[in-house]
Parts: C-alpha cells; structure tokens; sequence
C-alpha cells in the first residue's frame, strides 16, 4: 500500500454529490444551432478555418492552433457556418470572442477518422495529436494539455478526486468509461515516459474507485494504482492531489516535470484515448447539473451548446435565482443562460437563495486565525487581506500573494464573512496591471532613450562631417595655398616659360 | 454573492464571542460559589456600561449601531474587566474601567479588530495604578455576605475590614518582604487562612472553572493549544525550577497556575485574537513571554499579580513577532534551507 502524505488546512463542506450521482450519463439532444468560441484554451490563439456559408463535417478542423500554446478547435457537428461573430464568453471576464454559429443539418456527419496505434507512434506524433485534438484540461483549467505533455517524468498522477461540492461529471465518467480512461492514462504515460500511473480518488466515491480499479485489472495494470484519497477540499487541486500521492510539494513558479511529476484529470485522459484510438477531437464534454433541478444529473453535451438547453434538461425550479459554471467553491455566476458550452464547463449550479443564502454581513477582521487554518498554502490570509485592502501590494506579494490558488477555504471558514479571495483576486489584477504599466513605460523609456541616443548620434556623426569637411576645405585651401607658395616661389626660382625647357 | 466562494461555514463573529462568554461561565460559578453575587452585580454593571458606550461610539463613528452591538465583543471585554477587578471596588471603578477599555481602547483605535492592546487589561492596568488600594481590596473566601458588599459597591461604604483580605499572591508577597517574619513559603501556606490546597482558597476553584471553560473553548475550536500550553508550560517551569532552587523563598508552579489571573490569562486573555500573534510560532513565543513576564512580576514586581502588565507588554511585541515567525509557505523553503 501506497503511503499518503497529508496537505495543510482545508475544508469539509456538505458534499451533496448524491442528487445528480444517481443517474447515469444522459446524452444532450442535438441542438438546432451551436456557438462555438474559438478561444477554448486557458492562453494561444487560433487561426480561424471557416468562411460564412461554407458546410463543416463533425469534427472539422474549424480553427487551427497558433503559437506554441494554441489548440484546435473543431466543428461539434456536421452542417452550416451561418455566421462568424464576437460573443460573450462563460468566463468569469464575460468577455466577448469571435465564435463560429454553426447550423446543425441533423446528419451528424463526421469527417474521415484516422485511429492511431499509441504504443508504436512516436511521442512526438502523438502530441500533435492531442493538439490538434483540440484537448485541454477538463478539470476547469482548460490549460493546453500538449503543453504539459513536453516532458520526462517519472510519475503520472491521473486526478478523480473531484473535490468541489455538488460536481460529479468526473464521478459518473469514472463510473461509466473506467477503461476508456485508463487506456488514455496509459497513452500519456508513454508519451511521457512515465514508470507508474496514481490514480487519486476522494474517498466519497467508492464505486468511481471499484470501476477504476477493475478497469486498471483488465488492462493488466502494470504500475497503475488506484488510492482513494481523504475527502476534504480542495484535494483535487493539482498541487495538493501531488503532495497527497507522492508528497512533492511544488512550490509557486514550478512545475510538476520539475520534480519528475506531472498530473491530468480523468476526462482529460478519457479525451485522450478517444483522439488517439478513434481520431474523435474534443467536442463534447460531459456537464453536472446539480442545485436546484427537479432532475438533477449529469449530461454529455457538445461544445457550442446553449446552456439554456441544458438547463432546460434539468428542469430548474422557479425560485432559481442564478447560474453558477464550476462549483460553488471557485465557479463564478453566469451573466446570462444563452452562453455555450466551452470545455470548461463541468458543472451548471442552480442557485435558489434558499439553497445557497446571500452571506451575512461583512464584519471586520478579527484576526481568529480560521482562515489561517484552513489555507492549504500555509499563506496567512488575514494579513493578505490586511495588505490587499490597504493596497500595500509589496507586501502582499512579500506575504507570498501569488501562491494563492484562490481555493475559497480561507472565505468559507471566516466568521466575519469577509470575501478575502475577493481581495486577492482584486490584489493580483492591480498588481499585474502594475506591471503591465511598469512595461510599457520601460518600453517607453527604452524608445525615448534610444531616440535621444540616435539624435545625438546623428548630430555628432553631423558634427563630424562638417568637422571633416572643414578640415578638407582648410586642408584644400592650405593645399592651394601651399601649392601658390610653390608656384610663387618656383616661378622666382624659374621664370616664367623656362622650366618646360 | 457574485464572486466564489457561494456557500460558507454557518459561523459568526457572534457565536465566536458567545462561546467566549459560555465558556467564562464555570469560573464565574465557581467565583459566586466561593464570594457570593457581587460579582454578577459587577459583570452587570459592566455589560450594561459596555453595550451603551459601543452604542455611542458606534453612532459616532457612523457604524451600523445594532449589527456591531449585538456582536458580543463588547460583553467580552465587559466580562473580563469584572472578573479581573475585585468584586466589591464602587461600582464607578468599574464603569470608568470599561469606559477605558471600549472608548480609548478599542474606538480610539478603529473599534473591532483594530485594538493593538487588550482592552480589558488596559483598564486594569490603568486602575490599579491609579487607585491601587482600592483595586487590591478582595473579598475573604467563604465570606459570601451580600449585603455589606453591596454597600461597598455603590455607598461607597470601605468600613470592609470584616470581609476584606488580601489575596493569596500579595499576601505572599507582603509575608516574604517582611524580614522581621523570616517568613517560608511552607510555613506561610501551611498557617495563613488565605490559601487552600492549591492557590489561594476559593480561587483555586475559580481557576479550575476556567481551566474547564477553556478546555471546552479548545475543544469547540474558537481557540488553539499553542497560548495556553505556552503559558502553562512557561509559567510552571520558571515556577519549578526557582522553587527546587530556593523552596523558601519562590513558590511552586501548581501556586502560580492556580492563583491570580494566570488561567484566566492563558485561556481567554493571552488568547485574544486581536490584540495577540497569529502565527502558531509566534502564538507560543507571545504566551511564554507573557507568561515569563507574569512571573517576573510576580517574584519581584511591585505589583501582586503581572498577568496584565505581562499580556500588555507583550501585546507591544505582536507586530514583530508575527513578522519573524511566519511559516513556511506551501512548496517553499525556509531562509535556512535554501
């Protein structure tokens, strides 16, 4: 048996994972028209693909990778580009991105799929495939899965700990397609040349950890180990499911293949066996609807679908108030239901206030140290807030600001319910902002110097020319007055006439 | 709400104080118990005095007058000032003390959370060096006669010889620093009706009530082990190791814990989030010294009892203890290490 190692702090809210745990997957109906961003990925840009009017095949290429961090984003069904337009986003900026509308003809056509064999292909083959797959990570991030692919490392975490409240998307997948997910465990560990595969689980969900473990026996699991790890949030954090299987802690600025370890969530390992094995990009992902359904559940949905959609299949009763995407640790409320699904999208809370009460009033801070207890960085969130609201953001930053992962616990165990993250959040902004500034005026700086630089160095190489000059003309007239001299004196010495005889 | 986290721990500020004050209630008990119910007139007093001087204030500074009264710190403070002040002091000293404590202390300072010394032992400290023969007149144990206490609250009647003592730490005191005595502290214990088995009679009991409430306050997690371990553990090795040194001359460390305000200081003074460090190191090394300082002044003071002076002037500590003792953050590596 594996020897677990613990994180500090945390918490243990209600779970509440049984209402939409108890039904299995239920495939999203196909929507008459999809919006699909072609910003999917946590950073890179994307080179659109399409033209308005032009038929697009399930699973077509409809906007290639730009830049080393770019992923490809694909049509989610075969039909009609109608239209290439900025819509807003369900990112907690509700910024707006040009988006494919995309008018689904029925046929669910797909393009031609090309399987590979993982075991035979070569790594770096393999990762192009999984770019060009369009797979990022599907625990929230949405960070470019073939970017944390470039490595060598010695252990491959696989995280189910699904540690939010409410969300069981991971649960059911684990559940349902056990052995799809460990298939594409194995192709990372290959491709990444892994010796051993921990498979962190929460131990709230026994039968996601019995179907995973029976899979890892199928597959002849050679060093692959399923370990339920305790239920207490965040243990899905990637920094903490890492500590909790191999008791590597990484500090803020490094990265797992630092330390020889690197770590995927299931459904990032399920999308990638189904892009390896059956050439099926990422264009649907399984969404909890949890909260305050009438049918809660979990849904397989295609990226590009209206939430509205989705909710519609979950029945949302009358006092819902709002819409949480994520959980109700780090989701953030939806500006409004007609956004589309992106891949980030693993759960649609319903909010009632009488299931989730407006917090009690804001009191001051009074230094009861709950917050420090509980955070799983060991940061110490009163004197953050203390330096964030007094914007000493030198401080902030000394007091190690952004090693904060903005976990929510220190804000969930306050009695004075201050909404700390608030203030790192708002923290860091300013602080990159600052930055950012900082840059630009650098980079001013540098122009303006530069400038001065070449108008000096103009006018001294100005100076010097007419420096050279004047001396050519004073050597010239010296050299006239020279060569006058000598003819004055060479026609004394000989006149005039004589000296060509 | 907008922003994550949506769900919270059911806690408040309110129940946080309210446990402080449930958790006083054994020692209370057993100080009504031992001295009879002029306590309970001071605690009153102090309530009433506290809540309508956070009223003002609260209206003067333009803060929601009834969210912040009803939030218990007041009555805290309140509470504490009456059980540190002797019982029968006029009941103005009382009043003068909490005014101290709530209008200068902690509103002066930005009110709750802002106070950089403990209110409570700021209103001590002030009054008994201001008026130290009426702060150091206690009442006899066992002698819970009401009705000349009363008088002593508010006639203004001190005609007390009868029910009045000095409490076992002065006596002590006064008894060692009499050279014509050639007083030890056995036989000193052994004849004075002041002291019980442990500390001084009667406040042993009150002390074991605090040891109780602050047990359940550690329990309920509204505190941690580090300021009454530290303090404990400080105060009676400074106490042993004097004591097996020269038995005559310094008392043991069960004396020291159980008398004076060394249990009300370990859990639920030296605790005081506010005015105290935060960081478990830095939590340890602010009760050790408290506790140090307690003892200091307690062997060689001018003062009986230096719990409060001991929480003040480490109270002026706080700011750099916390500085030098934070822990190491997640991932990272301590100075040393690197």
């Amino acid at each position: 048996m594996l020897e677990l190692f613990r994180f500090p702090g945390g918490i243990k809210p209600d779970a509440h994972k049984e209402e939409s745990a108890r039904t299995p997957i239920a495939p999203a109906p196909l929507p008459p028209l999809l919006v699909v961003p072609f910003r999917q990925s946590a950073t890179g840009g994307v080179d659109i693909r399409v033209k308005v009017g032009e038929r697009v095949l399930k699973g077509q290429c409809i906007g290639s990778a730009e830049g080393p961090f770019g992923t490809c984003v694909h049509a989610p069904t075969s039909g009609t580009v109608i239209g290439i337009e900025s819509r807003t986003l369900p990112h907690p900026s509700a910024l707006a991105a040009p988006c494919a509308i995309i008018e689904a003809d029925g046929e669910d056509a797909w393009r031609e799929r090309v399987p590979l064999e993982p075991f035979s292909t070569d790594p770096a083959k393999l990762r192009t495939r999984i770019r060009e797959a369009g797979i990022v990570g599907l625990g929230g991030a949405v960070f470019p899965s073939h970017v944390k692919m470039n490595a060598h490392i010695e252990t491959l975490v696989i995280n189910g700990a699904e540690c939010e409240p409410w969300i069981t998307c991971d649960d059911r997948l684990m559940r349902e397609r056990a052995p799809t997910i460990v298939a594409g465990a194995a192709i990372i560990r290959h491709l990444m040349g892994a010796k051993r595969i921990l498979f962190g689980i929460e131990d709230n969900k026994p039968d996601a950890a019995a179907a995973m473990r029976a899979a890892v026996e199928a597959a002849g699991g050679k060093d692959m180990q399923v370990i339920p790890v305790p239920t207490r949030y965040p243990a899905g954090g990637e920094k903490q499911m890492i500590r909790v299987l191999t008791g590597i802690e990484i500090p803020y600025g490094k990265l797992g293949p630092d330390f020889g370890v690197q770590c995927f969530n299931v459904g990032t390992a399920h999308a990638v066996a189904r892009a390896v094995l059956h050439d099926e990009p990422l264009i649907c992902r399984i969404v909890t609807l949890a909260g305050n359904y009438a049918r809660p559940g979990n849904v397989e949905a295609r990226i590009g679908t209206p939430i509205d959609a989705l909710l519609a299949l979950g029945e949302p009763k009358p006092d819902t108030d709002r819409i949480v995407m994520g959980g109700p640790m780090m989701g953030f409320v939806l500006p409004e239901s007609s956004l589309p699904v992106v891949k980030a999208t693993n759960c649609l809370l319903a909010m009632s206030p009488a299931l989730f009460p407006p917090p009690p009033p804001e009191m001051p801070c009074i230094r009861c140290g709950a917050c420090t207890r509980a955070c799983p960085m060991i940061l110490q969130p009163h004197e953050l807030y203390w330096y964030a609201r007094s914007k000493n953001f030198g401080k902030a930053q000394e007091y190690h600001l952004f090693d904060c992962i903005e976990c929510g616990c220190c804000a969930y165990v306050c009695p004075s319910h201050i909404p700390l993250v608030d203030y790192y959040r708002f923290a860091k902004s300013e602080i990159r902002a600052r930055e950012r500034e900082k840059a630009a005026a650098d980079r001013a700086r540098e122009r303006y110097e530069f400038r001065k630089f070449r108008e000096e160095r103009e006018k001294a190489e100005k100076a010097a020319r007419l420096a050279a000059k004047a001396a050519e003309t004073k050597a010239k007239l010296a050299q006239e007055g020279a060569a006058a001299v000598i003819a004055a004196a060479q026609s004394r010495a000989h006149p005039e006439g004589k000296d060509e005889a | 709400m907008a922003y994550a986290p949506h769900i919270s721990q059911d806690v408040s500020v309110r129940v946080v104080m309210l446990k402080v004050l449930i958790a006083l209630l054994p020692g209370i008990f057993a100080y009504v118990w031992f001295f009879g119910p002029a306590i309970l007139v001071q605690i009153l007093l102090a309530s009433v005095t506290a809540l309508s001087a956070e009223a003002l204030m609260l209206k003067l500074r333009g803060k929601p007058v009834l969210l912040f009264v009803t939030d218990g710190s007041a009555l805290v403070t309140a509470w504490l000032v009456a059980l540190t002040f002797p019982p029968i002091v006029p009941w103005w000293l009382t009043v003068t003390g909490v005014l101290i404590a709530i209008l200068v202390v902690k509103h002066l300072y930005g009110g709750l959370g802002q106070n950089p010394f403990n209110p409570a032992m700021v209103a001590f400290c002030a009054m008994i060096v201001a008026y130290p023969q009426l702060m150091s007149q206690w009442p006899r144990a066992e002698m819970n006669t009401f009705e000349p206490m009363l008088r002593a609250i508010f006639a203004s009647d001190r005609q007390l010889d009868a029910i009045v003592m000095a409490t076992p730490l002065d006596a002590l005191r006064t008894i060692l620093r009499d050279p014509e005595q050639r007083a030890t502290i056995a036989g000193i214990l052994g004849s004075h009706a002041t002291f019980g088995n442990i500390g001084g009679r009667g406040w042993e009991w009150v002390a074991a009530g605090y040891l109780v409430g602050g047990l359940w306050l550690l329990k309920q997690r509204i505190i941690t082990w580090h300021v009454p371990v530290a303090f404990a553990v400080t105060l009676a090795l400074v106490a042993t190791t004097f004591n097996i040194a020269n038995p005559d001359r310094f008392v043991g460390a069960n004396f020291h814990l159980f008398t004076g305000g060394a249990m009300l200081g370990a859990f639920f003074i030296a605790t005081d989030p506010v005015s105290g460090s935060t960081t478990p190191l830095g939590k340890i090394i602010f009760a050790a010294g408290a506790a140090l300082l307690t003892w200091i002044i307690r062997s060689f003071g001018a003062y009986p009892d230096g719990m409060a002076f001991a929480i003040l002037l480490m109270n002026l500590f706080v700011p750099l203890i916390d500085m030098l003792t934070q822990p190491k953050v997640f991932g990272h590596r301590r100075k040393s290490e690197r």
